[in-house]
């Protein structure tokens, strides 16, 4: 790195990078192959629960995993800090 | 036994045209008898990056819809005696390729004693790239260290692994492997660039290339000679580097780091 580099610094972002891909990468494996539908209820059930609690696009997450041989379809909500209706 | 190598990516510009030609130089050059074939329908660049642009008179669209024979197609490559290169059409009918249609012209191939059939893919997911990667044996995943790079990369890892012949007979995996291309060892080092080993990482693949990004790319693409035939320039070593691993050898991964510099351009960068 040389003299000038010092002055045009931008911030060190790839750690940002690797971050993000980390965990989109392993949600996006873990639909795979899962049911068409799932987007769409995902969409849904955002909706419904939004109609109670202001939460996230993110707070809601939805997976099918294998159990002992059998599908589950596990929701999880994140409720914000302070519930506002 | 002919191998049949996909160079795919799912997102486009990433470096698929530039490695399918290098790479089939390379193996090329080692005495293996190759073909390259352009799966790009409506975007034929390959015979340009080849340098054969003037010599297509058939393509692959030709071959399949029977109006002249493979051999009529195939263009013989004027540096290396033994890499052929079939040419994309350039019509926009994307249903032109057929699943049955490539399976011929590969088994053509395979009889005429091909060592290496190398298919470079078209971006995106759609009939091109799913075509391309259909019959393939390996894989060669070419990424940018660059986050929407890697995210379709993965996409296109979960397709060779559900939507390939191999998946669907249940045969054994395709293999893939990561080629990392584009690479500035100078802004990793600043971490400015995800590393090697931050794709590697999240990709869970094995690297068979780093190369590094280097104006010798586009200098080779305006001669129309493949940057691996460049006998000075770091691009080629990496890629010819990446074919010794293919064929097998143990290489030490080169140019991860900035190359020293005198203590002048030390001081003021560039
Ligand atoms: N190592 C590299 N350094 C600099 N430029 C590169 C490198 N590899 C590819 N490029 C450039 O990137 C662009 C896209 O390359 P190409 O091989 O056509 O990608 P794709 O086939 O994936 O669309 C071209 O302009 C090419 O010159
Ligand atoms: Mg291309």
């Amino acid at each position: 790195m040389g003299l000038l580099d010092l002055f045009r610094r931008t911030p060190p972002t790839a750690s940002l990078a690797k971050e993000r891909l980390r965990i989109i990468v392993a949600q996006e494996r873990s639909s795979r192959g899962a049911p068409d539908y799932l987007p769409l209820l995902r969409r849904e059930v955002l909706e419904v629960i939004r109609k109670y609690v202001n939460v996230d696009p993110e707070a809601v997450q939805i997976s099918v995993e294998k159990e002992d041989g059998q599908e589950v379809l596990e929701f999880s909500v994140a409720l914000p800090e302070k519930a506002a209706g | 036994m002919t191998e049949i190598i996909v160079v795919t990516s799912g997102k486009g510009g990433v470096g698929k045209t530039t490695t399918s030609a290098s790479v089939a130089c390379g193996l090329a050059r080692r005495g293996k008898k190759v073909a390259v074939i352009d799966f790009d329908i409506g975007l034929r660049n390959l015979d340009l990056i080849m340098g054969c642009e003037r010599r297509v008179v058939y393509d692959f669209v030709n071959v399949i819809q029977g109006d002249c024979t493979l051999k009529q197609a195939l263009i013989k490559d004027k540096r290396i005696e033994t890499l052929f290169v079939l040419a994309a059409s350039q019509t926009r009918d994307k249903d032109a390729l057929t699943t049955e249609g490539v399976r011929r012209v590969l088994d053509e191939l395979i009889a005429d004693g091909f060592d290496y059939i190398v298919c470079d893919s078209p971006a995106g997911i759609e009939k091109g790239a799913h075509l391309a990667m259909y019959y393939a044996d390996r894989a060669i995943v070419v990424v940018n260290p660059e986050v929407s790079s890697v995210r379709d990369s993965d996409r296109i890892l979960g397709l060779l692994a559900s939507k390939t012949q191999r998946a669907e007979k249940g045969e054994s995996k395709v293999q893939e492997h990561l080629l990392l291309t584009r690479y500035s060892p100078k802004r990793v080092a600043i971490g400015e660039m995800m590393s090697v080993d931050d794709v590697k990482e999240i990709l869970g693949l094995d690297v068979i290339g780093v190369v590094p990004e280097s104006p010798d790319v586009l200098s080779a693409s305006n001669a129309g000679t493949p940057v691996i035939l460049n006998p000075d320039s770091d691009v080629a070593r990496a890629y010819d580097d990446s074919v010794g691993r293919l064929l097998g050898e143990t290489l030490p991964l080169r140019f991860l780091e900035e190359p020293k510099k005198g203590f002048f351009a030390r001081m003021f960068g560039g």
